[in-house]
């Protein structure tokens, strides 16, 4: 028998080192993570209330200000269940079949994570800008998807096209697919099995996707930057409006868009660490 | 039991595959491919004088030497969080192990507002590290600094598995033989560990190069001094300038596929090495 693992882990620390090695490693970490990403996230919030609720509720009720997070959530909004559509097909796919092009398809999938943002940006302008591919013709059609809300959708779909398939993949990879044929066999439709059966099962990897998803939408900049053309209150989302306001020397202003979407950030983060919590009980 | 042939009992292979394919073409792949056609109307003079002009330069040397210090300074910073958040336990880690992937969700702009108010000679950063003589906003270093933080999580996330699923008998075995702890974490750890850390690095360097937000506040954007490649794309692309903006992109995104494949090359690779090991 070997000995308990417990036993193992016990020696496994003391022999990480004297007490003063712990206490020093866990301070190095501590002060790196409190300067990198604690203070930052108590700044953005002290920044936002610097000229008191009133000048926060002002900056966040200003007519442009309405018009971002109009199109920041129809951005997400588009760009979610599209991908999610996608990536339920793609894992669905992937995970239980064996086909050709399988594995070129899956490197594909990730492509939109290895192009910068500015270049998502900038292929959009290559399709539908003026000295574009498509600008003749949308010109005399008198359709704009450059400087307008098609291309900051646009934008936003690519950039966060894997997220969804990415997370899904590893959990449908790991159900099998017995309770399906089980299904199958007792006669349920094919869409029957998958609304019953499949769903339910990859249930927390939809969200985890979906989530991930969803924050890199309403978050995304230098994608949207490109294509936006910064016409304040019809094409800036909500990034690029602090943006703007932060070039105008409104920092208070800025700082309180920047809070919203830190509250974003803090609940992406408690959500996906529920969904962790859910998914591995241990 | 053969796996495809049991498989193809399940439903919707047709639809899920036109699907996956149209989708994908759709929204990457013709999209992406109008950048390539673009640059083939370029002649090959055309191309290297524009990717070559002493601004362009000047930005791949900024872009490539900051990303390249930002990873550097992660797979250190990375490894201590993931050790200190493996091997430890202390009040707070647990909001400390959910806070690593921040920078993940928290939107690239509001890292870049953030962080340049922070180093900004006035800033609670900045008005003590200027006392010092070290100016850090709208200088390299502040660019370096933006893309430290965006690449935090990389190499914490890499290794930490790794690090849970070490034996820790090993080290154990090396102690009691009469290795000294940094003994034992330069003769046992590391080379376990240097898989995960390599790849964390190389994930970390391909995210700096490419990123715009969380840099443009932050690095001032002086021409020859601080313009990332990103920011030169743009600019072109504000001139009107497509076929610059177009050969410039091309070259970044040669060096991101580049980047990427070494991942994946370098992931086969020790996965084989761990595969031919005995025991394992």
């Amino acid at each position: 028998m070997p000995p308990s693992t417990l036993v193992l882990r016990r020696n496994a620390r003391s022999l990480s080192g004297p007490a003063f090695v712990r206490w020093g490693l866990i301070g190095a970490a501590v002060l790196l993570l409190g300067v990198f990403l604690i203070v930052p996230l108590v700044a953005v919030f002290t920044f936002a209330f610097q000229k008191g609720w009133e000048a926060y509720v002002s900056a966040l009720t200003h007519p442009t200000a309405l018009a971002a997070m109009r199109l920041t959530l129809l951005s997400a909004a588009i760009a979610v269940p599209f991908n999610l559509a996608f990536g339920l097909a793609a894992s669905w796919l992937i995970a239980r079949f064996q086909f050709r092009g399988r594995s070129l398809l899956m490197t594909l999938i990730d492509l939109p994570f290895s192009v910068s943002p500015v270049i998502a940006g900038l292929i959009f302008v290559l399709l539908f800008g003026r000295q574009g591919w498509l600008g003749p013709w949308l010109l005399d059609h008198d359709v704009r998807v450059i400087f307008a809300v098609p291309g900051i959708v646009l934008a936003t779909v690519f950039v966060t096209f894997p997220y969804v398939a990415r997370e899904l993949l590893p959990v449908m990879e790991a159900q099998g697919s017995d309770e399906e044929e089980a299904a199958l066999t007792l006669g349920a439709s094919g869409w029957r099995t998958f609304l019953c059966v499949t769903l339910p099962k990859v249930k927390w990897g939809v969200l985890y996707g979906v989530i991930l998803c969803n924050a890199r939408a309403m978050g995304e900049f230098g994608a949207v930057s490109v294509v936006s053309g910064h016409v304040r209150g019809v094409t800036t989302t909500l990034p690029l409006h602090a943006e703007i306001l932060y070039n105008e020397y409104d920092l208070a202003g800025a700082f309180a868009v920047a809070s919203l979407l830190t509250l974003l950030a803090i609940v992406t983060l408690v959500v996906k660490k529920f969904v962790e919590w859910r998914s591995h009980p241990s | 039991m053969s796996r495809p042939a049991r498989h193809r009992v399940l439903p919707g292979f047709r639809l899920s595959l036109g699907f996956s394919w149209f989708y994908l073409g759709l929204i990457v792949l013709i999209p992406l491919s109008s950048l390539f056609l673009r640059t083939f109307s370029l002649s090959w003079e055309e191309f290297w004088g524009i990717v070559t002009t002493p601004r362009a330069l000047a930005a791949y040397r900024l872009s490539f030497g900051a990303s390249l210090a930002a990873a550097l300074a992660n797979v250190v910073f990375g490894l201590l969080v993931a050790w200190v958040l493996v091997r430890y336990r202390f009040p707070g880690r647990d909001v400390l192990e959910s806070l690593v992937d921040l920078p993940f969700a928290l939107p690239t702009a509001v890292a870049g507002l953030t962080l340049t108010t922070l180093f900004s000679a006035q800033g609670w950063y900045g008005q003590y590290l200027e006392a010092l003589g070290l100016k850090v906003a709208y200088t390299s270093v502040g660019v370096a600094v933006a893309l430290t933080f965006i690449g935090l999580p990389f190499v914490v996330r890499t290794v930490q598995p790794v690090l849970e699923d070490i034996d820790v008998d090993v080290e154990e075995a090396a102690a009691t033989l009469g290795a000294s702890p940094w003994a034992v974490f330069r003769r046992v750890l590391l080379p376990a560990l240097f898989p995960a850390l390599l790849s964390g690095f190389t994930l970390a360097f391909a995210r700096a190069l490419g990123e715009y937000g969380s840099v443009v506040f932050i690095s001032g954007n002086m021409p020859m001094r601080t313009e990332i490649v990103p920011l030169l794309i743009i600019t072109r692309l504000e001139q009107y300038d497509y076929a610059g903006a177009t050969a410039i992109a091309i070259v970044m995104l040669g060096a991101s596929f580049s980047l990427l494949l070494a991942v994946n090359l370098l992931h086969r690779w020790s996965q084989r090495r761990l595969e031919a090991r005995p025991g394992a």
